[in-house]
């Protein structure tokens, strides 16, 4: 979590060959049209706030395809700015008000850290819309959105039981916060819904985005057997290792077949398109409404993408048909009978799990080994 | 091959003009920068020269954003002067963020009437004993067993942002914030009193303002001050004249533990108004840029700190209204500390093209 400045720096004089390249192409928001032939309408001013560089391959960027494609699709009816590497702390609340005092009418913040920030600027100006991605405050003006990201970790949990050899998965970690302990477990249901015998272990790495810990991190679960890695951390720094130690690996957030082609064995990707279409078109359409957004496979917001060429045929067929359980609904992630890893019953037979229960997790399931960190 | 020889006498009108010069030579090389990325030059320059000091609130929100640089720098100024080497003003904020926000917390949980007015010292009080604390482990390590202050102090950094990590996903949990690892919303009882009603500044920058003035008493116009900044470039000096190590450890490591300790108590009562996991915001590394850039002196703290703060913030203005990359930002942070640090080299030493010589060993 600590980022010290020093590291600020020589991360920056590294990522500078690259930025000069990608800024040569960086698109910017298209100017405002120059008077409309009827009627003049000013555009929607619409503001991003993430958390990690938008070049981070991951969680942002997957957020910024979202952003710029919904610039393509609404063309001069909206412009758009964002601002990436925004600490989640009181930073963020300075960042936001100063969006809004630039005129954006709607404010997207993309981590859960923002969340007190926004209350407080929404509260001062309800004449503004904002939008926060993973929080659960709401306000007149203020409404969340997330991905049923355990729904791509169980279809990655599908594929890897089918390829373990070891039958041991890692995951790396970032907090143990319930959706990153609802995708380990997911990961794991998926896996043993295709092969019982899996067991996953963790690391903890406390970062969303640190890519050396990640390394080290799979680095160190590989060496402790682990031959299928996933990681809800938002790099590709895990498939990497992967590649370089003959393992297998998905990419996270967005596709990542690229970074690893002999390692990858498909992506769990996030298309928050759907999402930003969704808001803007209602914001024009002056139907915008506080509501809380969790969509998964069914609509469009995640799925498993870029399944690798070499999967055997009954690895594709299996995670087709959970894939497609998913989006008709005859397939729940958390459906009863769900044991924890120290044998208590924390889902009875049949039931299938709501959001309280999903959103209280606390515990690994069977199958995962150690303990959750503070956990009890 | 170029050589540096020592300048006897460096020059007086330099060192004042130093920093104007790095500043010129940063401006000079950003722009050229900007331009290449097809910016206009003059317009991304003045979101980092002019925006963060444009109006009452862009002033206010600076003068937030200094305060715990300025608390931790002038700290960090005295260690360095008195050759102590605390790099960990970072575990020591975290400690006082610690104990403030868990004073914070146990007066919402307790919902007792109390005044901000009297919560206000409270709090200082009980920043500056967890920062103190924990400077004091470095302290003990050094005095008892010679430990490397460096290491110690660095090394404690990880163990306080785990023990934070620890009380926000265990025991201080909000029961009712669905698992996650933030502490409940203190009470209004125990935010720091703010200047201006809907401004974020607080009271706690003049209290920054105040040590500083402070601590340029101390460090110049008391004996014990100077004894410290005797034993810095001269150890064996001071031993000769009988100024004590030892005490120079304890003394500086609590001091600059303490106001490290207030800055993080100031940042959880003030602008955060709970404990969350990303408290460290890394003030305390950045301190250590600040200090050095404020020539380890007092009043250079609060400039360094003020020039740190606008680059910061006009890094995130320059995002949001002129497309600039973040980390284009921070290549531009560094280049001014490059700047600053050439032109001091350049003050104190003299450049001289000497040529180059094959020397057998000797």
């Amino acid at each position: 979590m600590t980022r010290s400045f020093t590291r600020k720096l020589a991360l920056g004089a590294i990522v500078l060959g690259a930025t000069l390249a990608a800024c040569a192409k960086k698109e910017e928001a298209p100017p405002a049209p120059a008077a409309a032939p009827v009627a003049k309408v000013e555009p929607l001013k619409a503001a991003f706030v993430y958390v990690g560089p938008v070049g981070d391959s991951g969680w942002s960027f997957s957020h910024d395809l979202g952003r710029k494609n919904a610039l393509a699709k609404f063309g001069d009816k909206v412009t758009t700015t964002f601002v990436e590497k925004v600490p989640e702390g009181p930073d963020a609340e300075r960042v936001i008000r100063d969006l809004v005092a630039q005129g954006n009418k709607v404010v997207f913040a993309t981590s859960f850290g923002f969340m007190d920030a926004m209350v407080k600027v929404a509260k001062d100006h309800p004449d503004v819309y904002f939008e926060h991605a993973t929080g659960y405050k709401t306000a007149d003006n203020l409404r969340v959105y997330e991905a049923r990201f355990y729904e791509g970790a169980y279809l990655a949990g599908v594929v890897a039981g089918k390829m373990t050899k070891t039958n041991t998965l890692g995951f790396v970690a970032s907090f143990p916060i319930p959706e990153v302990l609802r995708n380990i477990n997911a990961f794991t249901l998926g896996a043993q819904s295709v092969n019982p015998k899996v067991k996953t272990r963790v690391v903890w790495i406390n970062s969303w985005f640190d890519p050396p810990k990640e390394t080290e991190a799979a680095q160190s679960l590989m060496n402790q057997g682990a031959d299928v890695l996933l990681q809800n951390t938002d790099s590709t720094a895990v498939l990497q290792a992967a590649e370089r130690n003959g393992k297998f690996a998905f990419g996270w957030d967005s596709d990542m077949s690229a970074f690893a082609p002999k390692a990858h064995l498909g992506s769990v990707a996030l298309n928050w398109t759907v999402y930003y279409e969704k808001s803007f078109g209602e914001i024009l359409e002056k139907s915008w409404k506080p509501e809380v957004t969790k969509w998964g496979v069914k609509e469009g917001m995640l799925d498993f993408v870029k399944p690798a060429a070499f999967l055997p045929e009954d690895t594709k067929k299996a995670v087709e048909t959970a894939r497609e359980g998913l989006k008709t609904g005859t397939v729940a992630v958390f459906k009863g009978p769900v044991v924890d890893n120290t044998g208590k019953e924390v889902l009875a037979k049949d039931v299938v799990a709501d959001d309280a229960w999903k959103g209280a997790i606390n515990f690994y399931v069977k199958g995962v080994e150690g303990k959750v960190p503070s956990g009890k | 091959m170029i050589r540096l020889d020592v300048r006897q006498v460096p020059s007086l009108r330099m060192s004042v003009l130093s920093p104007i010069i790095a500043l010129a030579v940063t401006v000079a090389a950003g722009g050229v920068l900007f331009l290449a990325l097809g910016k206009d030059p003059v317009r991304v320059l003045s979101m980092f020269l002019v925006e963060p000091f444009n109006g009452v609130r862009a002033l206010t929100e600076l003068g937030l954003k200094c305060t715990p640089l300025i608390l931790c720098a002038l700290g960090l100024g005295l260690c360095f002067r008195s050759n102590v080497w605390n790099i960990g003003a970072e575990g020591q904020f975290l400690m006082g963020a610690i104990a403030g926000g868990g004073l914070a917390l146990w007066v919402t949980n307790a919902s007792a009437a109390l005044s901000p007015w009297v919560f206000f010292p409270l709090v200082v009080v009980a920043g500056a004993a967890g920062g103190a604390a924990w400077a004091a482990i470095v302290a003990l390590l050094r005095d008892r067993f010679n430990a490397n202050e460096i290491l110690v102090s660095l090394m404690l950094v990880y163990v306080a942002d785990l023990f934070l990590s620890w009380l926000v996903f265990g025991p201080w949990k909000d029961p009712l914030g669905f698992n996650f690892p933030q502490t409940v919303q203190f009470a209004a009882a125990t935010e720091i009193p703010r200047f201006v009603r809907g401004m974020r500044l607080h009271w706690g920058f003049a209290f920054a303002l105040v040590a500083a003035v402070l601590m340029w008493l101390f460090m110049f116009r008391t004996h014990r001050g100077i004894q410290l900044q005797i034993g810095g470039p001269a150890p064996a000096a001071a031993r000769y004249a009988g100024f004590s190590s030892r005490a120079a450890i304890w003394t500086t490591l609590l001091i600059s533990g303490a106001l490290a300790g207030i800055a993080g108590a100031f940042e959880v009562t003030g602008p955060m108004g709970q404990l969350t996991p990303h408290v460290a915001s890394g003030y305390g590394f950045t301190a250590i840029i600040v200090a050095f850039v404020g020539r380890l002196h007092p009043l250079g703290a609060v400039l360094g700190s003020v020039v740190l703060s606008a680059f910061v913030i006009g890094g995130q203005l320059a995002q949001s209204r002129v497309g600039l990359p973040a980390s284009v930002s921070g290549v531009f942070q560094g280049m001014l500390l490059l700047a600053l640090l050439g032109c001091d080299t350049l003050i104190h030493h003299r450049p001289r093209l000497a040529r180059w010589t094959w020397r057998a060993a000797p």
